[in-house]
């Protein structure tokens, strides 16, 4: 059957999720339909990994209830699942090593004899053949974008994601990826692992507007799961105080690149 | 209290809803929040009413299904309820006739013996009309809620187009109830209303909500969506994506549906002779 010669693959979206909306839910069936479209291949699992609270992102709060919402969020659904080691880790993770993380999983899953869970080997992409899933980084275009910025990302890592793992970028109008992978020549190099997905319905729910809006107590209902949308107001999740949270302190990536003291 | 003082609404929503989206539905919850933001009002209700088949309009399916989908989407909806008289009708119904049927409705629940259900009377729309320009402080008194009908911007834009509507509905909807249009960026009714003389005269009586976050799920799109078998998730309530799924709904045939036929208030009101 054609199926079997598809590359099975896994998509990781990793983010703030603070608080997962419709819109990073739609990013997940945009980029199955996306991949699976091409007729290379099957879009086995995806995985929402909320980034862990020593992120120290202004208005970030607890990974509990980040994590807890992002499981009512998927609870109906048969693919998407959510994982909570980056957000149980004590530091701050470095995105590719989330990613790291998981494609160990998933070898680990598949063959247990191949996989040096010590040491990350350039030996490895040799074990596609034995039926691993290809792991592919899902994001939206302004992470892609974000490549860009000062002390955001180290090179090596943004490397390693494009040439060995892969990205899954979901964009929209008024985004131009296509450009920004030009001007880079790392990018461009790896455009082949690069998979740009266009969402043509403008559908920009922002988490930072949902925050907003229920700061000033309005309605999120049907921008959000109704679970989730329940879950925020029982907690009392979203508050003028909840969005001043990390206000005076450096975001970890940039306190860790700059060395600043 | 603060409450008592509120004039109480009800939201009428008129439309295709073919099918219904989390769009649709978040445009009630923008239009509450705005509504009772302004201190003024109290909104009780809110009423979707799909348009009958009669419409005629290309790729609109039967009006059970689009009925059937209202209703899922709204089941878990404390304020918000679905409507089938106007899709019931034999032929199109137009909107202002509409809004004036459930006009009636929602005054016969408060008061019964005021309401003549069997004509109605330019006496009594003589009567409101003069009311409504002290602030609709009859309606107040009776306890009557205002109904307002709820649309987004391509509905404002669109009393503009020839032979869509007639001008004397549009004015009926502006002065007597009231007009409440949720729209995004890149729209500008309030432009629109500028140049319009009638939107003008009853600018007070439209009130423009503005959605920040750009959030158009078109059902043009996720009709188009459904007929290339992608992913519609997230976009419409999960009860109404399983619906679709197990009817079929949705495909290259539906989507001919009424191809070669005039939209019904084009027939109607350009007296287009069946040719």
């Amino acid at each position: 059957m054609e199926g079997q010669s598809r590359t099975k693959v896994v998509l990781l979206a990793c983010g703030s999720f603070n608080p997962v909306t419709n819109m990073h839910l739609r990013m997940f069936e945009l980029a199955r339909d996306h991949l699976e479209d091409t007729g290379q291949y099957r879009v086995v699992k995806g995985i929402i990994s909320p980034v862990g609270d020593g992120y120290k992102k202004k208005g970030l709060i607890e990974a509990c209830h980040r994590l807890e919402m992002a499981r009512l969020a998927t609870e109906n659904s048969d693919w998407i699942i959510v994982d909570s080691w980056e957000s149980l880790q004590p530091e701050w993770v470095e995105t590719n090593k989330v990613v790291r993380h998981h494609y160990d999983e998933l070898a680990a899953e598949q063959n247990d004899d191949d996989v040096d869970t010590v040491k990350y080997s350039k030996k490895r992409p040799v074990s596609l053949l034995s039926g691993c899933p290809q792991l592919m980084l899902l994001c939206g275009a302004d992470v892609l974008e974000s490549f860009g910025q000062p002390n955001l990302w180290k090179q090596e890592d943004i490397n390693e994601i494009v040439s060995f793992y892969g990205l899954v970028c979901v964009t929209r109008s008024g985004s131009d990826p296509h450009k920004f992978i030009q001007q880079s020549d790392t990018l461009w190099k790896y455009r082949r692992n690069i998979h740009i997905v266009h969402e043509w319905v403008t559908n920009e729910i922002s988490a930072t507007h949902v925050r907003r809006a229920l700061r000033r107590s309005q309605s999120v209902r049907y921008l959000l799961p109704d679970t989730v949308v329940d879950y925020i107001k029982v907690h009392h999740l979203y508050t003028a105080e909840s969005e001043q949270k990390n206000a005076d302190v450096v975001l970890a990536p940039l306190q860790r690149y700059t060395g600043s003291n």
